[in-house]
């Protein structure tokens, strides 16, 4: 290796932080997938040493100084979403792009599930069939974001 | 696909196994949670955190800001002509009104012998600008560019020209989160103007539609009817319009009917909102001279600081600041 992959990180992550907080029509913003959860994810399968956990959870106390109702809420769920990522990342890496994008669909649900989950807990109740739509729309983006952060480093092997 | 099966490698990570480093913070961030859910200390952290993402969110605003000023520049010089008649009119007849109210209200505080009990009204306002709309995941919500700076207090009643916009919720340094009348968190003490039946007007979520989940079937209400609020709960100021009633749907099955009114504010258009101070002794009633911004002069990444004494009497407090 001869560059850490940590400045690609930063950056990508920074832009997938302005992709998910400019201002969008209502429609659009319903179907905006959660960019910064898909670049976490990302890093955490390509890059685990990087990447990972620790990466997941501070982009996720980020999301909750933005818009969450609960600190900690995005913490917990971007950290889940890292783990899962880091631990599987040799079984998805060698998948071809839509067969991980199923594998995404999964992960992005249990996301959503988990916020679901803390947002009635803590009494902030959204019961919406709406808030599961950018799980399937992240899903679907994969094919076309996993290339683009790919080519933001590339590690020599 | 690759389910999430037994482990079949070794650790990975910086040191220790990801399993253990994960619990970690799972724990970490369950802890954050709980304090911030039951504690108030982590409000401060929120102050901060709302302090450092508002120049971010300005930032991010900032092309649509662009944009609506350059439309609004090349409006067409006869639109503005025509918008200036109606608004003189509008001012004239608002006046009159206000005059009409002033009487009534001096002649019913002489009747009651209480000259006290004049209802509240609103002593100062202060307008504030749309920084964000916030409807991530369906929260109906916006930012706006005052906080306690300027004297915001946690659940200050907000208005537009029409009716009731919303409270404030979190309030940092320069800005404040306003909880929508229309975000299901959302309860407005609301009153039937025309029989006086008092109940709780709650969000759906949709923009432009409030509920009156706790109506009996057999309540009188018809379409049309207005909603003003009752004052209750002490948020809001009594007797100021929230929303029309739109549909009523009868249910068979349950006591209760289905009642949806309308809005009056125009939550979706507004680009600038109203602060009330309704209560003389209302938290963060702002010391010394009163100072509203000009608008208009936007954006503003730290808006209009109480003015220092010397200022101040140079220039002092233009309306719409007090009224007495």
């Amino acid at each position: 290796m001869t560059a850490s992959p940590r400045i690609a990180i930063v950056k990508t992550v920074l832009i997938a932080l302005v992709l998910t907080l400019v201002p969008l029509p209502s429609w659009l913003a319903i179907v905006r997938p959660d960019f910064v959860v898909l670049t976490v994810l990302y890093w955490s399968i390509e890059e685990p040493r990087s990447g990972g956990i620790g990466l997941g959870w501070i982009c996720g106390l980020i999301l909750d100084a933005f818009q969450g109702p609960l600190l900690g809420e995005h913490a917990l769920a971007v950290a889940l979403v890292a783990y899962l990522g880091v631990r599987e990342h040799q079984r998805i890496r060698t998948k071809p792009l839509l067969q991980q994008s199923l594998v995404v669909f999964a992960v992005l649900t249990l996301y959503e599930f988990v916020l679901w989950a803390i947002d009635g807990w803590s009494g902030h109740p959204l019961t919406t069939a709406l808030r599961w739509v950018p799980a399937l729309t992240g899903a679907l983006l994969w094919p076309l974001v996993a290339p683009l952060l790919g080519r933001s480093y590339r590690r020599r092997r | 696909m690759a389910g999430f099966g037994p482990r079949s490698d070794t650790a990975h990570g910086r040191g220790s196994a990801p399993g253990f480093r994960f619990t970690l913070y799972a724990l970490a961030a369950i802890a954050l949670m709980v304090l911030d859910h039951r504690m108030h200390w982590i409000e401060h952290v929120r102050f901060g955190l709302q302090g450092l993402t508002y120049p971010v969110e300005v930032a991010l605003n900032s092309p649509v800001r662009a944009w609506h000023s350059l439309k609004d520049d090349f409006t067409a010089r006869r639109q503005l002509e025509r918008e200036n008649r109606r608004l003189r009119t509008q001012v004239r007849d608002l006046r009159i009104r206000t005059l009409r109210l002033a009487a009534l209200k001096r002649q019913y505080a002489e009747l009651i012998g209480l000259k006290k009990a004049v209802p509240p009204i609103a002593t100062r306002w202060l307008p504030a600008g749309i920084v964000d709309i916030q409807l991530n995941r369906l929260r109906q919500r916006i930012l706006i560019d005052r906080g306690t700076e300027n004297g915001v207090f946690r659940n200050q009643p907000v208005f537009d020209d029409y009716g009731i916009v919303g409270q404030t919720m979190q309030v940092g340094p320069w800005s404040a989160d306003v909880l929508l009348i229309t975000d299901p968190q959302s309860d407005v003490p609301v009153q039937i103007e025309r029989t006086g039946l008092r109940t709780i007007a709650v969000g759906t979520g949709a923009p432009d539609t409030i509920a009156l989940p706790y109506l009996p079937a057999n309540a009188n209400v018809r379409v049309g009817d207005v909603l003003v609020t009752s004052g209750l709960g002490g948020v809001f100021p009594a007797g100021y319009p929230v929303a029309r009633v739109t549909r009523i749907r009868p249910t068979d099955v349950q006591p209760m009917s289905r009642v949806l009114a309308k809005p009056f504010a125009h939550l979706q258009t507004d680009r600038e909102v109203m602060l009330i101070w309704f209560r003389p002794g209302a938290p963060g009633k702002p010391h010394g001279p009163v100072r509203t911004g000009v608008r208009g002069a936007q954006p503003l990444p730290a808006p209009a600081r109480p003015a220092p004494a010397a200022s101040a009497k140079a220039a002092p407090a233009i309306s719409p600041t007090q009224r007495p």
